[in-house]
């Protein structure tokens, strides 16, 4: 288990080394306040489109951080070839593949935290309320669904030829679940077999990651929380999900050669 | 001879200036850019439009509190609800009932994903009714010709935000896009009557509104009816309330032409007719 540990702070290092949660979080910091200062109407007491921005803009900083840095993981290890020493420490593929997810989900956690932060200064401040709970239900669903992202994108990043193609992959298929997926039922029962058969098929095997996604709650004020017991329900479904695509990554890992 | 390059660049400058100085007035009129006065027409063209519809929308997503269908959900186009309480409709059961796009479930995880999601069909109150205004304030900078965002806007600010100044200057910023629309006017009509209490100029604002209404062509006028059902209603009872019995029972009998319930307004009519015929109270002399 230390090894794996070991191998996660080296991914924790990297993401405060590297740019872009910087950028990001700059970026996603002033344009909400840039947003926060428009005045319409003469009215400063207008906040749920300015939590409507910074949760979107949180959103998408959190899927970049977790797929970009998780697809960079193995091939820049292959690349530099620094996958040799490392194996022959000794350290195992199975823990590898789990370091690298580990350390790749603790460290968009530690983003997810400064970015929620940010968002409940921001809001808290033009609302002086503060729904703790809710806020961390929230980070806490996200944070369960990216730990699927995370390891399909190790999975992808296993199988593709380069980063920038396991990124793009990940976006387009984690994108289309969001929107989508959680539509696919209502689509399929419209169209003629067999597509209806292979569109429900479909709709029953992707995770569904769009029940991670709260956003409305806190953007609308929704008093009732998610009950806890599905929230925990959820966060097994997510559970399940990044078992089987670590599964599958370490399958595709463990007699993959690792010669350029 | 070696030049400075300090020199060189002083005489780049002053070239510059001095084409500038020249150019710059012409530049104006090469496109209608400069004459845009919003950022939106600046940086998307006409093709802003496109998008205040959006907006528009999402002033009405706002409205429901998130609690919206989405293009995959079956409900049938219809007047959005914003459009609808602006002029005066208030949701019975059976509206309530058709609201629920969302329908049975229709398998596990289809019910479990509702734990997640707002599934209560609720509208915004108390104040909070401002949360829309943004959204129509961005429709009216995308597509300035889109009359609802302006009435929807003012209608919200008057009658659940209590802010008159504010809504009069969106509706006037309406009226500079749409000079003579009589939607604007009956709006602007409405607020000087109800939140101003001033008599005479409601009444002149929704006449010239009438006027306006009349001048469409005939199609026109057979699709918006209902506008001049609220111009003539609203005349009446300004008509009533101001004691001209005989004005207000003209407007009610003119209104009586496009309604759907004459009998309520012919029953108003005959109201005023009985307070008319009736014998005024002898005045009482107490200065003896």
């Amino acid at each position: 288990m230390n090894t794996i540990w070991a191998l996660a702070g080296i991914v924790i290092k990297e993401l405060y080394r590297r740019k872009d949660f910087y950028v990001l979080f700059v970026l996603t910091a002033l344009i909400t306040i840039a947003t926060g200062m428009v005045n319409f109407f003469h009215d400063p007491k207008i906040v749920r489109y300015v939590k409507d921005i910074c949760m979107l803009l949180i959103w998408i900083s959190a899927l970049l951080i977790a797929i970009v840095t998780t697809a960079r993981q193995i091939p820049a290890e292959r690349e530099s070839r620094t996958i040799f020493p490392l194996l022959a420490k000794p350290v195992s593929r199975w823990q590898v593949i789990l370091g690298k997810f580990l350390g790749c989900w603790l460290a968009t956690g530690i983003a997810l935290l400064v970015f929620y932060a940010f968002f409940a200064i921001i809001t808290g401040s033009r609302e002086q309320n503060w729904p703790w709970l809710s806020y961390l239900q929230a980070a806490g669903l996200q944070w369960a669904m990216l730990a699927v992202v995370i390891a399909l994108s190790l999975f992808v990043s296993i199988v593709s030829a380069a980063p920038s193609s396991t990124t793009t992959i990940c976006f387009i298929v984690v994108a289309g679940i969001l929107l989508v997926g959680g539509h696919l039922n209502s689509v399929a029962l419209n169209q003629a077999e067999p597509v209806q058969t292979i569109l429900y098929t479909i709709y029953f095997l992707i995770p569904h990651l769009e029940w991670f996604d709260i956003r409305d709650r806190l953007v609308y004020d929704w008093a009732h929380l998610v009950p806890w017991r599905d929230c925990l329900l959820a966060a097994l479904y997510a559970a399940a999900y990044t078992g089987l695509f670590l599964l599958l990554t370490w399958l595709g890992f463990r007699r993959k050669s690792l010669n350029t | 001879m070696k030049a400075s390059p300090y020199l060189l660049l002083a005489l780049v400058l002053t070239a510059c200036f001095t084409l500038a100085t020249g150019i710059e007035p012409r530049a104006g009129s090469w496109s209608n850019q400069a004459k845009s006065n919003n950022v939106f027409s600046l940086l998307f063209g006409d093709g802003r439009r496109m998008f205040a519809n959006q907006f528009f929308t999402m002033a009405d997503v706002y409205f429901h509190s998130g609690y919206y269908p989405s293009i995959f959900d079956a409900r049938k186009e219809g007047t959005k609800e914003i459009i609808a309480e602006s002029h005066g409709h208030t949701d019975s059961e059976e509206d309530e009932r058709k609201e629920d796009f969302l329908g049975k479930p229709k398998d596990w995880i289809d019910r479990f994903g509702r734990h997640f999601r707002i599934t209560e069909h609720t509208h915004l109150e108390q104040n909070q009714e401002r949360e829309i205004l943004p959204w129509l304030r961005l429709a009216a900078d995308l597509d300035p010709q889109m009359i609802e965002t302006y009435t929807v806007g003012a209608y919200f600010m008057c009658q659940h935000l209590n802010r008159p100044q504010d809504a009069e200057a969106f509706l006037r910023e309406g009226l500079r896009s749409n000079p003579g629309n009589y939607e604007i006017l009956f709006g602007l009509g409405r607020l000087y009557y109800q939140n101003y209490h001033d008599t005479d100029r409601a009444r002149n604002v929704w006449q010239l509104a009438l006027n306006c209404w009349m001048k469409q062509d005939y199609q026109d006028q057979r699709e918006n009816r209902l506008g001049f059902e609220e111009i003539t209603v609203n005349l009446a009872n300004l008509e009533r309330d101001a004691g001209n019995g005989e004005e207000a029972i003209r407007w009610f009998q003119a209104t009586q032409k496009v309604s759907p319930a004459p009998r309520a307004l012919q029953k108003q009519i005959d109201e005023i007719k009985m307070k008319m015929a009736a014998p005024s109270p002898a005045p009482t002399n107490s200065l003896r």
